[in-house]
């Protein structure tokens, strides 16, 4: 029943599709300003229909309506109902009906919001948006329907993998996916802005929102999947450098550079090609993710089982999209001329987009060269965490200073002294760095530029909240309140590695453990039934030796029945000035236990100072044209 | 005569350039300090020139009856079928491992017979099978 609703409903999008496509590309040949009402009308039904066929997913895993494959493989009746919810886009299948969603949604939104734009860039926009939706949809249908039907139908599910169980990753892939596919909608007005030549100064204001709002969402996601590690897979960190990490950096980057290097065409109108190249491969970045993580070609935490027919689709779809992206970018190609002063924002945001671009490029050598490397030698190998760590915190140092100094520069030419200024805030960071060292001990050269160049941009920021708050310029806020989360956070990222303290070791139930000042008394194991889950707790007793106080953690080895997996709960007693984290899980066969120790300085300051930075991002959106 | 523009702009594309060429020659000297090697117990066995002390990564399955545990650390066999290495570790091991189970193991080699680990590597999912270690078992058993 659900199934033929489905089912019916996407073939319904998809004719919706192609009818726009028609009536658009009819109604190009027309002159005047007005799109035809008709758009509007079948883009809204589009909406209308792609949201219920999504809804209808949804009932279908409250009902646990096991006559869908999707249902069946992904649920079980005893889940608890949110997770019953999150399960629709917690698998393969249901996230690619989200996908289209975002997809339908925001080509809706656009053409309503974009009425001050020319007729035909907005119709060229519509047209490959639809294109775009269509290329998802006959992926959907062909290769990984929602709605497949299975007969005779089960009477319970396979369940949904636990470690998906849990209100961070519930949030998280809707997140990403606003953050991800929302760049779909300015690579089609990229797309039509070229054919449509309509560039420059208008072109940035109509993309403008869109690339804020998916900037906001992608920081969000990357932030919340990075808490979730943190807590949920027990192993005491919570960035690993893993491909799946990678890939959702990637677009990252792209889209921060494009976010700064808009400012310039907007205000200066120029960089137009810059833009469009930005525009284009923040999407095309988004799928190549996708598709890496998908076919099963990059191995981690992500457990979409992969498949390599998927792989092969969209692999095909996304040469497509490069190749056309491509011929209609260079068949439209003008010289374009570029004269900068070197003391001006233009050039210190350009600065911003090269550092962008070198990032970018090291994360997907860092990714890409196991797979060459597989492919052309045979040869099994992976890149560790030190590549990308050597490669990129030495660039961070210069960034952030220019991230510090860049702002204060007015367009065109600057005419402040700003020089001595600089010397001084570099000087109280030097001091303060010293200061650190001082109390807490020693670090490498390269901590230490780390740390000072932090300071330095801390500094500048406070100084620019001073300013903020007695000439109250609005516009200036966001911006402030993101650069200095950035530095906040490799400060606290840095102080958080360098006096970490982390100790594994194998305890049996009533043993002690002793660490610098810790004592680690492992007192006893609870069981705990669950409605989806059994637990074994274990309580121990932390001893700070030192200020003679005692804490209880408790761990947890939840054992899910459906499917039969085991996951570790870190016990976390977070504080202001540190995290204290232990995970502890079993051996087989053995009255051994595996206890993992660390004593994480300023954990919280790190999220804090990360959500800081997507902040920055949502006041700017609140802001109104006119501030902005 | 160049003018002062072209000139200036002529030094800007050689600096530009010379910048991207350090900074990829740079990528690619860290990255082939920090590549890890996958060998499976017999290619161990079998290589000449397989390098001690630097960091790899060994697969396999872990033999059953193999894991011993004391407070500091965990001792296990890994064996692809054919030939078996002696595998030590400190530290958390993943949810998944388990006797018979496949698990790959980052560290260092002590020699040919013993390996000193410093990370087991997590998969979160009872039907993942890392790929290396789905080729040996294709490989060895029938």
């Amino acid at each position: 029943m659900l199934s033929n609703i489905g089912i019916s409903l996407v073939i319904l999008i998809l004719i919706l599709s192609f009818l726009i496509i028609y009536t658009a590309s009819l109604d190009l040949k027309i002159s005047g300003q007005a799109i035809k009402k008709n758009i509007y009308k079948l883009s809204l039904f589009q909406t209308t229909f792609t949201v219920l066929s999504f809804f209808t997913l949804i009932i279908g895993f409250i009902n646990s309506d096991f006559s869908l494959i999707n249902v069946y493989e992904n649920s079980h009746t005893t889940k608890p109902f949110f997770y019953k919810i999150a399960g629709t886009w917690g698998n393969h299948e249901g996230s690619l009906l989200l996908w289209v969603n975002i997809l339908v949604i925001f080509s809706y939104l656009f053409l309503v919001f974009s009425h001050t734009h020319e007729k035909k860039f907005r119709l060229y926009t519509v047209i490959f948006q639809n294109i775009l939706i269509l290329g998802f949809l006959i992926f959907l249908l062909l290769n990984s329907n929602p709605f497949n039907s299975i007969y005779p139908i089960p009477h319970e599910g396979l369940g949904l993998n636990p470690i998906l169980q849990d209100p961070a990753l519930a949030i998280h892939p809707p997140l990403l996916y606003v953050g991800f596919v929302g760049c779909s909608i300015y690579f089609s007005a990229a797309m039509a802005s070229l054919l449509s030549n309509y560039g420059g100064k208008s072109f940035a204001q109509s993309i403008k929102n869109w690339v804020k709002i998916s900037w906001c969402f992608q920081t969000l996601g990357i932030i919340v999947g990075s808490i979730w590690a943190y807590y949920e897979l027990g192993w005491g960190g919570f960035w690993f450098w893993d491909p799946v990490e990678n890939a959702s950096l990637l677009p990252w980057f792209a889209i921060t550079a494009l976010m700064h290097s808009l400012i310039v065409l907007e205000k200066r109108n120029t960089l137009y090609y810059w833009v469009i190249i930005l525009c284009l491969s923040t999407f095309i970045l988004s799928v190549i993710g996708t598709f890496l993580v998908r076919s099963g070609i990059l191995n981690s935490v992500h457990t979409f089982a992969s498949d390599p027919s998927r792989g092969i689709y969209i692999l095909i779809f996304l040469s497509l999209m490069i190749f056309s992206a491509l011929i209609i970018f260079f068949s439209k190609h003008k010289k374009e001329n570029y004269s900068f002063n070197l003391k001006s924002k233009e050039t210190f945001i350009l600065a911003n987009n090269w550092f962008m671009a070198f990032f970018l490029v090291t994360v997907l050598i860092g990714m890409l060269y196991p797979i060459f490397l597989d492919v052309l030698t045979n040869e099994k190998i992976s890149v560790g965490p030190p590549f990308f760590n050597i490669v990129i915190i030495p660039l961070v140092v210069p960034f952030m200073v220019l991230m510090a100094i860049g702002p204060k520069f007015s367009w065109i030419k600057s005419q402040k002294k700003i020089f001595n200024k600089i010397l001084l805030l570099a000087l109280g960071a030097i001091i303060i760095n010293l200061l650190i060292i001082y109390l807490f001990g020693k670090y490498s050269l390269l901590s230490n530029l780390i740390f000072i160049t932090a300071i330095f941009l801390i500094l500048h920021s406070f100084l620019d909240i001073k300013k903020f708050i007695s000439k109250k310029n609005k516009t200036e806020l966001p911006r402030i309140i993101s650069h200095l989360g950035f530095g906040l956070l490799v400060f606290f990222i840095g102080i958080n590695h360098q006096f970490s303290l982390e100790e594994d070791f194998n305890l049996k139930v009533g043993e002690i453990k002793k660490i610098n000042n810790y004592k680690i008394n492992f007192e006893e194991i609870k069981t705990k039934e669950s409605k989806n889950y059994k637990a074994i707790i274990g309580n121990f007793k932390l001893t700070n030796l030192e200020k003679n106080l005692v804490q209880y953690l408790n761990p947890e080895i939840r054992v899910y029945s459906d499917p039969e997996t085991l996951t570790y709960e870190a016990a976390i007693k977070t504080k202001i000035t540190s995290d204290l984290y232990l995970t502890m899980s079993n051996v087989s066969r053995s009255d051994y236990y595996n206890i993992k120790f660390q004593k994480k300085p300023f954990m919280i300051w790190i999220w804090i100072s990360a959500l800081m930075i997507a902040v920055g991002g949502f006041i700017r959106l609140t802001l109104k044209k006119n501030e902005d | 005569m160049l003018t002062k523009k072209v000139k200036s702009r002529i030094l800007f594309i050689i600096l530009v350039f010379l910048f991207s060429l350090l900074a990829f020659f740079f990528i690619i000297k860290s990255l082939n300090k920090n590549i890890l090697y996958f060998s499976s117990p017999t290619e161990i066995k079998q290589k000449e020139d397989i390098p001690f002390g630097k960091a790899m990564r060994v697969g396999g399955m872990v033999k059953k009856g193999s894991i011993k545990i004391n407070q500091k650390n965990i001792q296990f066999i890994v064996t692809d079928f054919e030939n078996e290495i002696l595998i030590s570790y400190a530290g958390t091991v993943p949810n998944l491992f388990a006797e018979e189970k496949g698990v790959v193991a980052e560290g260092k080699l002590s020699d040919k017979n013993f390996f000193i680990a410093d990370r087991i590597l997590a998969k979160h999912d009872e039907n993942y099978m890392p790929p290396e270690i789905k080729e040996i078992i294709k490989k060895n058993v029938k």
